[in-house]
């Protein structure tokens, strides 16, 4: 009893009903939305950013925000890609610990600005959001690293299947979340990135070490940027300096949002962000088949994400107001 | 007591805040298994001791020993290690995480990466529930849990880091009666186990149920430790209050007119009730009290913030419908709030934009701020109030606190009330400007304003006013005019008693 209301209280439960809505609306109007191509569409869309997402639910989760995200992807990328175009000798896979590498590092410089100089990473990433797209020009001279560049082995991740002609991409995106489940719930650490976004002022009474816990949230958002990053040069085959990366992370802050993170700091969970992330994944596959045009599209996109939070708002706000008259 | 060794020594222990000292060579020797009251008026030094107790607060001077061995204690964990735990009036917890989790956060000394047990961790805490003897699910989130709760995870915190010493920082103010029963029967048998629990409180009545000897702070010394069957409650009070009168300005006398305000059953449930009293033009009527009387309510009531469910508010004769503090500006009323920090100031505006916020009739008509009329009012203000400030454009929160809750006072005075109510005015001013404070509020009545005045510092209501109103618990409980007002007649019906006789 007491189970089975919590579980329909439960943000992902929600989010998950939302999404079955939309699909049988869509499948409705168009049927051929609810087909297997399709399927594979919609999770193609949602790799990248299920694994930022990630990330940005430890910075949310610890009562930050990283609004360079995409910054930090276009400029790993671009590493990467150039690697890969002036050094072709190198292996492939490389190309992973250098993007990683540097998405690392990049988040670390966030981190540091946010706590040594106490400053609101809000600003923080804001500004890092533009320093790192405009290094991105300047390190590849504002040049595009193209197609033939970027190794077949590592293109093929995003086309060829271990199993179910599911692309090998899409199993990296769920051992990430896989990771960052077990990352949040069962390590000391993870629980202390919740500790110290639900009450900043108790976590260093409670010995919580808050500048590394911080240091570490963003620098992991910054390496998932990375891996993310390499990731894209797999999906589209190329690195742009201006297009790499643009407005991803209003994309994965949406997401984030929609999958119940709080921006308060303190609540988050995986499954919540997978599913705003697949539901994300949705809206952007079922867009061009019911023939909206490319330019309605952002609109439509952003007023999605807002009646996503308004829907899930009213909601649980009548869900909590019944279980009070349960009580009462 | 027997003469073993004390769990906890404390030997000349000073804090300075800022240079001002609020503690001054502190002696106290806690034993085993005993509960032992601090008691003192606010701002007497007895939470400060608890916390250089807990690592809160390190001490300028002084040493602690606990089990006869010296002992720092740096911060708050290091605390818990050697087995002190704080346990704050307002628990401090997470309230995202859940019960089991808010139990062992912060106790374990194992790595970052190390995994968190969770069916271990919730038996444990479940465990501790039960020895408790309480029904608190674990597996619920903090949050929406009431006080009692939190505070009982708060106990099981220190039993599960196994603390000999438990201090409990006014643990009953928020409690409901039932709730403190449970709580002291509690605190009893962790006595009976041998632990320590220091209990500070208000409350006479409670101190005596449940403390084996109390220690009584005044003024930041430590005055007197004794076992509690020895002192009577006037001797308790006696020394809590027994500082030297200091001299104050009196306040001249004015001519008091008919009655500016007056207030009939003024009740809002759980937190006042029954409230009646009238002010007269001219007079400055205090209100005292301990903190968490209720007094600061009833003066949000009366202005419209929170109003009260039932009574009735009369100004200058006539009924009035104060819903919200527009209603109440419009009535000529005036509330300086004691929190200036969160109520009062506008921190980055200038002290100018400050002074005028509440006039904008005078200084926009229609709405355009002419800034030549801002600027004459603000400098007027600035110079009958002699704010002293480097210039009337810088932002408010430059100033020192004396001279922001002046700047405060010139706003609400160039509304020109006829009434005004002070919310504890003098609060965190240094003495000189307290005396200017002093001097103005007895201007102000004089000008034949009606005043309440709202003060926890006894010598301040006594010399100020021409009436003192006590409250205790949310009612009034005495009513002492000038002439009879003394520390220990206001202090009387100030703390909190079972059975209280209304003073006449």
């Amino acid at each position: 009893m007491n189970g089975l209301r919590s579980i329909l209280l439960r943000r992902e439960t929600g989010i998950a009903v939302m999404i079955v809505l939309f699909t049988l609306a869509v499948t409705l109007y168009k049927p051929q939305f609810f087909t297997a191509n399709n399927l594979r569409v919609i999770l193609l869309l949602t790799p990248l950013v299920m694994i930022a997402a990630m990330g940005q639910m430890l910075v949310l989760v610890a009562r930050h925000v990283d609004l360079s995200m995409g910054s930090m992807l276009g400029l790993s990328a671009m590493i990467t890609g150039m690697m890969f175009r002036d050094m072709p000798e190198v292996p492939w896979g490389l190309g992973f610990v250098v993007a990683i590498g540097i998405g690392a590092f990049l988040g670390l410089i966030n981190g540091a600005l946010v706590t040594l100089f106490r400053l609101p990473a809000i600003i923080v990433t804001l500004g890092t959001l533009n320093l790192y797209r405009g290094l991105t020009f300047i390190v590849s001279n504002a040049r595009q690293v193209d197609r033939q560049f970027i190794p077949s082995d590592l293109k093929a991740m995003s086309q060829s299947s271990p199993i179910f002609g599911i692309p090998w991409i899409i199993f990296m995106a769920f051992a990430v979340a896989l990771l960052t489940y077990w990352f949040a719930t069962h390590t000391r650490v993870g629980r202390q990135i919740f500790a110290l976004g639900s009450n900043p002022v108790a976590a260093p009474l409670r010995g919580i070490k808050v500048t590394l816990v911080t240091l570490l949230v963003f620098t992991i958002a910054g390496a998932l940027s990375g891996l993310a990053g390499i990731m894209y040069a797999s999906r589209w085959g190329f690195v742009n300096p201006s297009n790499t990366g643009f407005g991803f992370e209003f994309q994965v802050i949406a997401a984030v949002v929609i999958g119940g993170v709080s921006i308060n700091g303190g609540v988050g969970s995986v499954l919540g962000v997978m599913l705003g992330v697949l539901l994300m994944g949705c809206v952007a596959a079922a867009l061009p088949l019911l023939g909206i045009p490319g330019t309605a599209q952002g609109a439509i996109y952003g007023a999605v994400i807002l009646i996503a939070l308004l829907i899930d708002r009213s909601v649980r706000q009548q869900g909590i107001a019944s279980l009070k008259r349960v009580r009462a | 007591m027997t003469e073993a060794v004390p769990l906890i020594s404390a030997r000349g222990i000073s804090k300075s805040f800022a240079g001002v000292e609020v503690l001054r060579d502190v002696d106290l020797d806690l034993q085993k298994g005993e509960i032992h009251a601090l008691l003192g008026e606010n701002g007497a030094g007895k939470s400060t001791f608890a916390k250089i107790l807990a690592g809160v607060h390190r001490p300028t001077r002084g040493t602690l020993a606990l089990n006869g061995q010296p002992v720092e204690v740096p911060n708050p964990v290091a605390a818990q290690k050697l087995g002190i735990t704080l346990i704050h009036q307002e628990p401090i917890s997470f309230p995202d995480l859940s019960v089991a989790e808010n139990l062992v956060l912060g106790r374990s000394e194992d790595g970052w990466w190390s995994g968190v047990p969770w069916s271990e961790m919730t038996r444990e805490a479940r465990r501790y529930m039960d020895l408790l003897g309480v029904s608190i699910d674990v597996a619920r989130p903090m949050r929406g849990l009431s006080i009692a709760d939190q505070q009982m995870v708060e106990i099981a915190r220190a039993l599960a880091s196994d603390s000999r010493l438990i201090i409990m920082d006014e643990p009953t103010a928020p409690l409901t009666p039932r709730e403190v029963e449970t709580l002291f029967g509690i605190a009893r048998r962790l006595r009976d186990e041998g632990r320590t629990i220091i209990f500070i409180s208000h409350r006479l009545e409670e101190v005596r149920a449940l403390c084996d000897r109390v220690t009584i702070f005044r003024d930041g010394n430590k005055v007197a430790t004794d076992t509690i069957g020895n002192l009577t409650d006037a001797d308790i009070i006696r020394l809590m209050i027994g500082r030297p009168l200091k001299e104050y300005m009196h306040k001249e006398v004015a001519n008091i007119g008919e009655v500016a305000l007056e207030v009939q059953g003024l009740t809002l449930p759980g937190v006042f009730s029954d409230i009646s009293f009238a002010v007269k033009r001219g007079e400055i009527v205090g209100l005292g009290g301990l903190v968490g009387a209720g007094r600061t309510d009833v003066a949000r009531a009366i202005f419209g913030v929170a109003p009260a469910e039932s009574g009735t508010i009369k100004v200058h004769g006539k009924p009035a419908e104060i819903r919200q503090p527009d209603d109440a500006i419009a009535l000529g009323l005036a509330f300086v709030p004691e929190d200036r920090a969160q109520a009062g100031i506008f921190r980055t505006l200038s002290v100018e934009q400050n002074i005028t916020a509440a006039v904008p009739g005078k200084i926009a008509p229609g709405g355009v701020i002419r800034r030549a009329v801002e600027k004459v009012l603000a400098a007027d203000s600035v110079k009958k109030l002699r704010i002293r400030l480097a210039s009337v454009n810088q932002p408010i929160g430059e100033l020192s606190g004396g001279n922001q809750q002046k700047a405060i006072l010139a706003r609400w005075l160039l509304a020109d009330p006829s009434i005004l109510i002070l919310d504890e005015p003098t609060r965190g001013i240094d003495i000189g400007v307290k005396a200017e404070f002093y001097d103005m509020i007895g201007e102000l009545a004089a000008q034949g304003r009606a005043i309440l005045l709202i003060s926890s510092e006894l010598p301040e209501l006594l010399a100020l006013c021409d009436r003192v109103l006590v409250m205790a618990e949310g009612r009034l409980t005495a009513e002492i005019p000038r002439a009879e007002a003394t520390q220990e007649r206001v202090m009387n019906a100030a703390v909190p008693r079972s059975q209280r006789q209304v003073a006449a």
